[in-house]
C-alpha cells in the first residue's frame, strides 16, 4: 500500500516538475505579494462596519456624558494666558521676582518652600548680593560645633528657605488640623497647575445657600469639596511693589506668586526649552546623515536579484555525485 | 572634493582631526544660534534682560 502511495506521489511530483521546467527558464522568480490576503467578503465587511459604528457611538456617548458631568466636588479653573506655557517660552523673571516678594510677605508664614535654596534665586530673579542679604535675614539652627553645641547663625546662600513650622504636627495644630502643603512643586502637583492655583487664590466667595461650613473653614468653589482651611489672603494692595508701574491688584499679586511657584516647580524649564531648539537642529542633521549613509550602504543588498534555476541545480547535483571521492 | 579627500579624508588620523575640529566649530555655531533664537523669542523675560536694574 505504501509503495502504491509513494509511486503516485512520485508520479505527481515529476509531472509538476516537468511542467514547471517549461516556464521557469532562467528567469527570476518574483515572490507572490498577496498569497495570504483574505478577500473582503460581504459578511466580513458588514461585521467590521457594524463594529466601527458601535465603537464610534459608544465613544460619542462617553464624551457627552463626561462633558456635562457636574464634577461634583469643585469648579474647574478657567484657563489663563500664562507667558511661560509655550513650547519655547521662558518664565517671566520679573514676575518671579515679584512673586518671591509676595511669597515672603504673604505665604511664608504658613507654607514652606523647602526645596528652594537662596542660591537658586541668584541669576534668576536677584543678584548674588541681594540673595545673600535675603539669606542673612533668617536665622538657622546649625549643627554641633567642635564642642558639641548647637548654635544659631544668620543664613547663607547655601541654606534652604526656612520652614514656618518645625514639623507637620505643629503645622496642623496651628491651622485647625489642616497642614499647609509645601509649595515648591505645588504647580506640578495639582491638577490644573497654574490655572488652579490662580483660581483658588482669587476665587473666594460666599458659600451657596444651604452649604454648611464648619468653623475655621472658608468656602472656595475651586477647592475639592468647597471647604478650605486657608482664608483669603490676597486682595488689592496686600503687597506693595517697589515698582510704581505695576499696580498691586489682587489678580496681579496672584499672577506673580503663581509665576514664582511655576518657576520653583520647574527651575530647569528655561534650559529645557533651549535644549529643544538645540536637539531639534542637531538631530535633523544627524538623522538625515544617518539615513543617507544607511541607504547608501544597503543599496547593493536592496538591489540584488536572486535567480532560481532548477536545471543548473540538478546538473550540479549530478556532477557532484559523479566526482564523489570521499575517503573511505 | 578631491583636494579635501587627499588632504583630510585619506588617512584615518587626519580624518579624526578633521572630525574633532569640525565638531568643535559645529557645536559652537549651534550653541550660539540656539541661544540667539531662544533669546529673541523670550525677549524681556530672561534674567539678563532685567539684571541691569538691580546690579
Amino acid at each position: 500500500m505504501r509503495f502504491n502511495m509513494a509511486g503516485k506521489l512520485l508520479n505527481f511530483g515529476s509531472k509538476l516538475f516537468k511542467s514547471s521546467k517549461n516556464f521557469i527558464n532562467a528567469a527570476y522568480v518574483r515572490r507572490s505579494t498577496s498569497t495570504n490576503a483574505r478577500k473582503w467578503t460581504g459578511a466580513r465587511q458588514k461585521l467590521l462596519t457594524f463594529g466601527a459604528l458601535t465603537g464610534a457611538a459608544g465613544l460619542l456617548m462617553y464624551a457627552m456624558d463626561v462633558s456635562v458631568d457636574a464634577s461634583s466636588d469643585c469648579v474647574h479653573p478657567s484657563k489663563q494666558g500664562w507667558g511661560h506655557k509655550g513650547l519655547l517660552s521662558a518664565v517671566d523673571k520679573e514676575g518671579v521676582r515679584r512673586g518671591y516678594q509676595v511669597y515672603k510677605e504673604v505665604c511664608a508664614s504658613c507654607h514652606s518652600l523647602k526645596y528652594i535654596a537662596y542660591r537658586n534665586l541668584v541669576g534668576v530673579c536677584m543678584t548674588e548680593a541681594e540673595a545673600k542679604s535675603e539669606a542673612e535675614g533668617i536665622t538657622v539652627h546649625d549643627g554641633p560645633d567642635e564642642e558639641g553645641n548647637y548654635f544659631d547663625r544668620p543664613g547663607k546662600l547655601s541654606d534652604y528657605l526656612p520652614l514656618p513650622y518645625p514639623n507637620e504636627e505643629a503645622g496642623r495644630a496651628a491651622n485647625n488640623g489642616a497642614y499647609p502643603p509645601d509649595l515648591s512643586y505645588i504647580v506640578s502637583a495639582r491638577k490644573g497647575g497654574e490655572d488652579y492655583i490662580f483660581a483658588l487664590l482669587t476665587g473666594y466667595c460666599d458659600p451657596p445657600a444651604g452649604f454648611s461650613l464648619r468653623d475655621g473653614l472658608y468656602f472656595n468653589p475651586y477647592f475639592s469639596g468647597g471647604a478650605i482651611a486657608m482664608g483669603q489672603l490676597i486682595s488689592n494692595e496686600s503687597v506693595t511693589y517697589p515698582d510704581d508701574k505695576i499696580s498691586p491688584t489682587a489678580s496681579q499679586i496672584a499672577k506673580d506668586v503663581v509665576t514664582f511657584l511655576a518657576w520653583t516647580s520647574e527651575p530647569e524649564g528655561d534650559i529645557r526649552k533651549l535644549l529643544i531648539i538645540k536637539v531639534t537642529i542637531i538631530s535633523t542633521f544627524l538623522i538625515s546623515l544617518t539615513y543617507y549613509i544607511k541607504r547608501l550602504k544597503w543599496s547593493s543588498l536592496k538591489s540584488r536579484k536572486i535567480f532560481f534555476m532548477p536545471e543548473v541545480q540538478e546538473k550540479a547535483k549530478q556532477e557532484s555525485n559523479k566526482t564523489d571521492d570521499c575517503p573511505k | 572634493m578631491k583636494v579635501i579627500y587627499n588632504t583630510l579624508f585619506k588617512r584615518t588620523s587626519t580624518y579624526a582631526v578633521a572630525i574633532f575640529a569640525s565638531a568643535f566649530f559645529f557645536e559652537r555655531a549651534i550653541d550660539v544660534s540656539s541661544n540667539l533664537i531662544f533669546e529673541s523669542i523670550n525677549k524681556g523675560k530672561l534674567w539678563k534682560d532685567i539684571k541691569g536694574k538691580y546690579e
